[in-house]
């Protein structure tokens, strides 16, 4: 990229919204995925979608690639900068544009913060479901690009359930709406292609969400058992009794230590912690709670807990939702996974994570989606050993390899991104990428939005796969006939 | 590359004939009659793979000779949809009908498309299980044909639409490609969710030849109440009020015409006394509007607007409004279809998903030659001044039935400002537009 194409984004961001200097370039060459960095040309930080469409319409132009980024949380290395690009930073784009209640919508740019839309409705008595652990820092636009969940989606469904429709800056420029405030607007679906898209299909600039009434109530019990084979068990217990819990959450005893060391939320110390969430009217909630109670026991559970308030059961949550970044204390360093298995291969998989631990030589703390089967394996190691870093990342590798083996995914929340574009090989066939890019071509044929992740080898779009036929109604002008 | 010229399709039509026969066995190859017409176009073939593999394969044969391919499942909505502007061979999905893998612990199934949708319930329902949507006409609709036509009941409310339970979809695409997205399991985002676009893309993009969904538990107890109001802005009231309460009801839904006062179906599901707390809510919440025993027939009154007596007097749509726009909706409906001196009937979902019948009244000399030559008239104008002033409240309208004679009326409406993305996905996709051409909107 040349100074006099630099000095054109200046020009139409102003000197605030543009950032080019080595020291503060540094803020942006990775995100929450650190082992991996890239220094990007230029940050952007535009306040209007007008101003995306004029940043994307020079790169386009240049063909320079450009990556968006929200608040930079990401775990897979969505927001890792391109050699060369640009980074455009959503964050100045944070306002909520409107909320209607009697719709249950709320419209808001892509920097909005995930947790200050909940902010905003709590008040009526709405929140927005999706609930990533990162959701106080977390953007909107960040988590329409990974599709986001968190611990509620087991009930509540994940970011894509909750998008009616989106504003997109398309990577040659345009500005086009894919669904809309009601459901169903004719056409592809292409806003549920859009989201969880990584960012390589253009950038959202406004984004259409449902919101959700509280529940009446909201109960939450802790169980200790013996280890995870028993609390797995309590979990297809609730299950085939025909719950759908808002969530159920499953830490191992490692976990379970670091949570303690960080934030004391006073787990009881065991080898398979289990936290149950139900919501929903009174009288059903508590029957309900009964049944859970009896599972649990029938499965071992040495202790059984009810949060008896707020204060208990946002203790309880504590626990849990800072157990990433607790594992730092027990740790010098840590890799997160974020594969999926049924549910039911929960022991067998968990055994043979174990037997892969030892062999390595490296402690592997677990916490789990139990409820949707989305396990969170933590690598632990120390970077200043020698060998340890590749030993730890190879493992964490062979656990995915597990959950492929088992009928899972590689990623259930996360993102492929960076990280894990070599093993999109090993879940799908070539045909079933290839199939992906092409969709891919159509939104970006020459590659500029996101172009290095999710695919371990990009298409080349310029082949047409076929010669173009206009349709007979195109030549008839089927115009004349609306 | 235009359609083969008549003696060039007979030609290829024997020859291909002949590769077919050897691919998927002669009795699985016969010509098409009379009742295999799609809309009004005249299919030449009926072709019923019986793997997925030999579907591709064959779909590739079709595309590389040029033919113009409609895929079919039961054909219980194959009228849905511009008619193709050309229609050579019909692709049956029936003998994908296999149930390939319930796996009941995981609350996943994975299905063929020409599975009968009451057949997979029934087989999940063996286990306590269901796959959470209310289809029309489950008996007959295929697993593929829903999707396709993205069709979602009352259900809806509670469960999300197909989009929301299908995770994962195997298509075959034109060029022969056969390929997988999405998974097994309920949560995973690797990759595109390529079950998204496919559902309710009208097979124009691939032939859906397996799908995999996630499933509900069947409820323990049910019950289903009535809400009788004077008018629509009462009904709009109370369900709003309800949408804002905290009951967790599964279903929400409101019957209009323009003969009757409104009526408004809810359905509970849950534990005994979780039913019983809600209905005393539910009583006191929307008070003084009566609250009574739901009919039997409350949840299938999505068919019972198909239920129509002469299809050249009638046209269905399919509208979709903000939920709150409930009682103007109904004012500009009522208004609307009066100009065009016709009589209408329409079940709202709480959703803002609706369904609208219009249909020609006799005249008073009854005529019946006369009614059936201006019918079609009439209904296309009130059609045309509902769909402007819906899309101008940002709804839609979209026709799903009309008299044969009716002048061409596009069947889909605006499909805003992503339809160029819309036809480069399909270029991307199938180039040769051979499958469903002409059917989808804006003459995709």
């Amino acid at each position: 990229m040349d100074i006099r194409t630099l000095n054109e984004f200046r020009t139409i961001l102003g000197d605030r919204g543009c950032i080019s200097s080595p020291e503060e370039l540094h803020t942006y060459e990775c995100d929450g995925l650190t082992n991996f960095r890239v220094m990007p040309r230029a940050v952007l930080l535009p306040i209007s979608a007008e101003q995306v469409q004029a940043i994307v319409r020079i790169c386009h132009r240049e063909r320079i690639p450009f990556v968006a980024r929200g608040s930079g949380t990401g775990l897979s290395g969505g927001a890792l900068p391109v050699q060369n690009g640009i980074v455009i930073s959503l964050a100045r784009m944070n306002r909520i544009l409107e909320i209607d209640f009697p719709n249950a919508r709320a419209v808001v740019e892509p920097g909005v913060i995930n947790l200050d839309v909940t902010g905003r409705v709590a008040p009526e008595e709405y929140f927005y479901a999706p609930d990533p652990s990162s959701q106080s820092v977390c953007s909107i636009g960040g988590n329409v690009a990974e599709n986001s969940g968190g611990a509620h989606c087991l009930k509540y469904g994940f970011t894509t359930t909750h998008v009616l429709g989106l504003e997109v800056v398309l990577p040659e420029g345009s500005l086009i709406h894919l669904g809309g405030k009601t459901l169903d607007t004719p056409g592809y679906d292409l806003a549920g292609v859009f989201v969880g898209s990584e960012g390589t299909l253009g950038i959202a600039t406004k984004i259409i969400l449902r919101i959700v009434k509280r529940p009446e109530c909201i109960r939450t019990l802790l169980a200790a058992f013996p280890s995870t084979n028993e609390a797995g068990a309590a979990v297809s217990g609730i299950i085939a009794a025909g719950m759908l819990p808002a969530a159920i959450e499953m830490m191992d005893n490692l976990a379970i230590q670091a949570a303690e060391a960080a934030v004391h939320p006073n787990y009881p110390n065991c080898g398979g912690l289990l936290l149950v969430e139900l919501d929903g009217p009174v009288a059903e909630v508590e029957s309900l709670m009964i049944h859970v109670d009896e599972i649990c026991r029938s499965k071992g559970a040495s202790e059984i807990r009810m949060a008896q308030s707020d204060a208990e059961r946002a203790l309880f949550w504590k626990g849990r939702k800072s157990a990433f970044a607790a594992v730092g204390r027990i740790s010098p360093n840590y890799i997160v996974q974020d594969g999926v298995i049924p549910r039911t291969a929960l022991p067998q998989v968990m055994d043979e994570i174990a037997r892969l631990s030892q062999e390595a030589g490296l402690r592997v703390a677990n916490v789990f989606h139990a409820g949707d089967g989305n396990l969170h394996p933590l690598v632990l190691y120390d970077r200043r050993i020698a060998g340890q870093e590749k030993a730890a990342e190879a493992l964490s590798y062979k656990i995915l390899e597990l959950c492929i083996a088992a009928g899972g995914s590689i990623t259930g929340e996360h993102g492929v991104g960076e990280e894990k574009k070599s093993m999109m090989s090993k879940m799908f066939a070539e045909p079933d990428l290839d199939t992906m890019q092409r969709v891919r071509c159509a939104f970006d044929p020459f590659h500029l939005s996101n172009p290095t992740k999710i695919f371990p080898r990009p298409r080349l779009c310029g082949e047409t796969p076929g010669e173009y036929t206009p349709h007979p109604l195109e030549n008839a002008g089927i115009a004349e006939r609306f | 590359m235009n359609a083969p010229t008549k003696s060039e399709s007979t030609v290829l039509h024997s020859a291909l004939r002949y590769k077919l026969a050897a691919l998927v066995g002669a009795e699985n190859v016969r010509p098409a009659s009379a009742a295999d017409a799609v809309a009004g176009v005249q299919t030449k073939l009926v072709v019923s793979p019986g793997t997925e593999t030999e579907l591709a394969e064959i779909l590739r044969l079709f595309n590389e000779a040029g033919f113009a391919v409609i895929p079919r499942g039961n054909g219980t909505k194959l009228g849905w949809g511009n008619p193709p502007s050309r229609a050579d061979i019909i692709l049956s999905t029936a003998r994908l009908n296999k149930i390939i893998e319930h796996a009941w612990a995981d609350l996943t199934v994975s299905v063929g498309a020409g599975c009968i949708v009451q057949q997979l319930q029934e087989t999940l329902a063996q286990h306590g299980q269901r796959l959470a949507i209310d289809p029309l006409w489950p008996d007959k609709a295929t697993v593929g044909g829903i999707l396709s036509t993205n069709d979602s009941g009352a259900l809806r409310l509670r469960f999300g639409a197909l989009r929301d339970l299908i995770i994962g979809v195997t298509i075959a695409l034109p060029d022969g490609t056969l390929a997988s997205s999405g998974g097994r399991v309920v949560k995973n985002v690797a990759g595109y969710d390529l079950p998204k676009l496919i559902t309710g893309a009208f097979g124009t993009l691939g032939v859906i030849t397996r799908a995999v969904f996630r499933l509900h538990p069947l409820p323990h107890h049910s019950r289903s109440l009535s809400i009788s109001t004077a008018q629509p802005k009462e009904t709009e009231k109370c369900i709003l009020a309800i949408q804002n309460s905290k009951l967790a009801h599964t279903s929400l839904q409101s019957h209009f015409s323009d003969e009757t006062s409104p009526v408004s179906d809810i359905l509970f599901e849950g534990t005994e006394a979780g039913l019983a707390a809600q209905e005393s809510q539910l009583r006191n919440l929307v008070a003084p509007a009566s609250v009574s025993e739901a009919s039997s027939s409350a949840w299938t009154a999505r068919e019972e607007l198909w239920n129509f007596h002469d299809p050249q007097t009638t046209a269905i749509a399919k509208i979709s409004i903000l939920p709150a726009n409930l009682a103007s909706t109904i004012q500009r409906i009522d208004v609307s279809v009066r100009l065009h001196h016709l009589r209408w009937r329409t079940l709202i979902y709480a959703t803002g998903i609706g369904w609208l019948r219009l249909v020609c009244q006799a005249p008073a000399s009854g005529d019946t030659v006369e009614r059936s030559r201006t019918a079609p008239v009439q209904l296309r104008g009130a059609l045309q001044l509902l769909r402007t002033e819906l899309e101008n409240q940002g709804g839609s309208l979209v026709v799903l039935h009309a008299p044969e004679k009716m002048p061409a009326f596009d069947a889909w409406g605006d499909a805003g400002d992503a339809l160029p993305l819309m036809k480069s996905v399909k270029h991307r996709l199938d180039p040769k537009n051979t499958l469903n051409p002409g059917r989808f909107v804006g003459g995709i």
